[in-house]
């Protein structure tokens, strides 16, 4: 254990050196740009992601989604003489440093405004530090409902939440004939909590749930899997992230499980086919509920993927989008917010009722309003069948139902 | 040739596999035992009843039906266990301090085998070679993976233990836990420089991957396929030809007799002529090249690997080593089979035997609290710390 937390550190360190160095590298244009730029002009947003780890596919493009929106949307806030900056930063997927990050944020006044996380179980410690210095944080895709329940004003997301996620699964298994489910999960806020919703819609559908299990194995399933084989469940549900459950779903299939496998947003990344490939197609198949379609579903998002490509060099992950449009709330708050302010830089307050005083926000995944605790007044919630085993492949998965769901009343 | 044949000691070849098989079936049998007593009075409390409901089947009958795979999974887990415990558990015998770093060398040969598997699948060999031809990359990454593992291994010593042999022993282990940080990093900055991500996934070829399959066991109102993956038998048979070579290395070779000999006085033995570093840079080796072999192994029976995957096994051999008897590498074997087992009995049965309350995330708890007693009543582990003959 003190091994671990020794390799948490070095990691930390690491980590920290490879952001400066990277921000370093793309800030020089900024900086060169408006070399004696008084401190008091530059306005700076940052985004807090899994740059590293096992989930940097997605968090790479969560980042790289808002540096997109940031270079093409700050114009009206450089045309008033701000300088606009993006400060990156990697919360490694894990809730202590997305805290340490956290602290690091509040402390540089010229931010105002973070979109990030990925991660539920990171962006829920995080946000306390982000309440307490009233700093806006607009997330693109945090759907543990705790996120805004805690009704913070400064917490926004702009995507669906796992209580209704976990149900969209179970009525879609419902729908499909599913009469036996068994229901695993990672033990983290983000999967434990939306297993806990399939479990209890599964139960409300008459579904039996032949078991409920959490593990943080990554590599030898075997031991779980005697157990599922021997209950023959007609569907698999696995509440977490595609890192463990493609692995999963890899060895319950190669052991002869021929059932449906069934997951949630956590799974969508072409990693997830490059891990188990050809199993997922197997068996009743594999399908997923997300929040966020491939960006290519949304309406508005062709000129997106077109300049993402450009920029990037390959399609963008899911949540990319979101990103985009997370970043976009925040530069037209805090542009309403200064001009409110007599074209001065608002403060952080400002910013965060801004945010969400924004109407009817026209973004590329949807028009966006906030109720009272900070969930978008509707949210499109999908579900996801695997087609090809092939990760290039992974964005022509097909869309097997879509649906546009209000948030559960907010209780106040 | 003639005289060369008659040079081999084959009693030296068998003698590891007669003790392997006694060590299978003997925990095989003894956990078999102990799980179907216990199923058996369960089956008549509010335990048996529980799953009768949910199951339509005694939990006698659910113990007796899932065994066999039981069995066959846990020795594959034991089998990857006892190939890293070996490294343990020679530089234990020949310098009786722990190298915490092996669990690195384990990762770099994950890590040099599959980057290799994935260049030429890059190169579009892979996909399309021969049955024969996947079988001969895969041996040939695994021996490319040993080299650079056993390669580490030697420069490591010669860098970060050697200077400090005649130092206090907690020295040298915490210079082993800095060489241990040192190489998880390193093999994430050069992953993460060379392929931008280092979160390497085993390219699927050959027929690794399809499943032998023994037939169908009835259970209730399901059937239970009974059967174990080709990659796993692969495991089994590169462990045994490991084990039986590294026997024959240290029991009948003179290089082995050397390694017996600096383990069992130092001093001594480079009065008698040895080259006590040469023979320690030589332990070092086959102990890396062992562990780098068991890190493909790893690869491509858990399909993904990452710079601290060696943690956990690492952690879980040294367990293994300490189990069997810390030195003795008969009781490496031990300690490896007998741990996979646990685990996998402890995983399997944990929540049909607690009514669902406790499921598998609590098998280390379990397998390890079993640890606990066995080290309480045979501090030695298992077998004993083989003093007389320890590497």
């Amino acid at each position: 254990m003190l091994k671990r937390s020794f390799a948490v550190l070095a990691l930390l360190v690491i980590a920290s050196m490879i952001l400066t160095a990277c921000g370093s590298t793309g800030t020089t244009t900024g900086t060169q740009a408006a070399p004696a730029a008084a401190s008091g002009n530059v306005i700076k947003i940052a985004t807090q992601s899994p740059l590293s780890g096992d989930q940097s596919v997605v968090g790479a493009d969560i980042k790289n989604g808002a540096q997109l929106a940031l270079t093409q949307l700050s114009g009206p806030l450089t045309a008033m003489g701000f300088t606009v900056q993006l400060a990156p930063y990697d919360d490694m997927a894990n809730p202590d440093t997305g805290v340490a990050n956290a602290k690091q944020i509040v402390s540089d006044p010229s931010i105002l405004c973070v979109v990030g996380h990925y991660n539920s179980g990171v962006q829920i410690p995080s946000s306390e530090v982000y309440h307490s210095a009233g700093l806006a944080n607009v997330s693109p895709a945090n759907t543990n409902p705790t996120v805004t329940t805690r009704g913070y004003p400064e917490i926004n997301r702009i995507v669906g939440r796992d209580d209704v996620q976990g149900v969209v699964g179970a009525d879609f298994a419902a729908s499909k004939g599913m009469k036996s489910v068994y229901v695993i999960h990672d033990k983290t806020a983000y999967g434990q909590g939306i297993a806990e919703f399939f479990q209890k819609e599964a139960q409300a559908k008459g579904m039996q749930v032949l078991g409920f299990q959490g593990t943080e194995e990554k590599a030898n399933f075997d031991p779980i899997i005697t157990p599922i084989m021997a209950a023959n469940p007609d569907a698999v549900y696995f509440g977490g992230m595609f890192s463990q459950a493609a692995v999963l779903f890899k060895q319950a299939r190669d052991r002869g499980y021929n059932g449906m496998f069934l997951s949630d947003d956590g799974f969508d990344s072409s990693d997830a086919a490059k891990i188990a490939g050809q199993e997922l197609l197997g068996g009743a198949g594999t399908f997923y509920s997300t929040v966020s379609g491939p960006a290519s579903v949304y309406p508005d998002t062709a000129k997106f993927i077109t300049d993402f490509k450009a920029a990037y060099n390959h399609d963008p992950q899911p949540f990319a989008a979101q990103s985009y449009d997370s970043m976009a709330i925040c530069l037209a708050a805090i542009e309403n917010a200064a001009k409110a302010n007599n074209n001065q830089i608002p403060t952080r307050g400002q910013v965060a009722s801004a945010v969400r005083a924004l109407k009817d926000f026209k973004g590329i995944t949807g028009t966006y309003n906030f109720n009272s605790i900070g969930d978008p007044t509707t949210s499109k919630y999908f579900v996801i069948q695997v087609k090809s085993a092939d990760p290039t492949q992974w964005s022509s998965n097909t869309i097997v139902q879509t649906l546009d769901i209000a948030p559960p009343a907010p209780q106040q | 040739m003639k005289k060369y044949l008659k040079s081999i000691n084959l009693m030296e070849l068998l003698r590891p596999i007669g003790q392997l098989v006694v060590f299978s079936l003997g925990s095989a049998a003894v956990l078999s035992v102990i799980v179907l007593a216990l199923a058996f009075v369960l089956d008549y409390t509010i335990v048996g009843r529980t799953l009768f409901a949910q199951l339509k089947v005694s939990l006698f009958t659910y113990t007796i039906v899932n065994l066999p795979q039981v069995l066959i999974d846990g020795l594959t887990l034991g089998f990857v266990y006892a190939t890293v415990a070996l490294g343990y558990t020679m530089v234990y015998g020949v310098l009786e301090f722990i190298n915490f770093a092996h669990s690195e060398i384990f990762a770099i040969g994950a890590f040099v085998g599959v980057e290799i598997l994935i260049a030429l699948q890059g190169a579009g060999i892979l996909d399309h070679s021969s049955l024969f031809m996947s079988y001969v990359f895969l041996f040939l990454a695994m021996l490319a993976g040993m080299a650079v593992a056993g390669g580490a291994a030697v420069t490591m010593e010669r860098v970060a233990y050697r200077p400090l042999r005649n130092a206090p022993r907690l020295v040298p282990l915490i210079s082993a836990i800095g060489v241990s940080f040192f190489l998880q990093d390193s093999i994430r900055l050069v992953e993460s420089l060379t392929t931008g991500q280092f979160n390497r996934i085993f390219p699927t070829f050959g027929n690794f991957d399809n499943r032998l399959v023994f037939g169908k066991l009835p259970m209730g109102t399901t059937e239970i396929p009974l059967g174990i993956p080709i990659k796993s038998v692969i495991v089994i048979i590169a462990a045994l030809l490991m084990l039986i070579g590294l026997n024959y290395l240290v029991n009948a070779t003179k290089v082995g007799k050397a390694i017996r000999s600096v383990a069992q006085d130092r001093s001594t033995a480079s009065l008698m002529g040895i080259n006590v570093n040469r023979i320690i840079a030589i332990t070092f080796l086959v102990g890396g090249s062992l562990g780098g072999a068991a890190g493909l192994l790893y690869a491509l029976k858990f399909t993904r690997i990452d710079p601290y995957v060696g943690f956990y096994p690492g952690l879980k051999a040294f367990t293994a080593a300490v189990l069997g008897g810390i030195g003795n590498i008969t009781g490496a074997l031990l300690g490896g089979i007998v741990l996979g087992m646990l685990e996998t009995f402890a995983g399997a049965y944990l929540s049909a035997f607690t009514m669902g309350a406790a499921g598998s995330e609590y098998k280390d708890i379990f397998a390890f609290g079993i640890l606990i007693l066995v080290l309480i009543f045979r501090p030695n582990g298992l077998l004993g710390e083989n003093v007389s003959q320890k590497a």
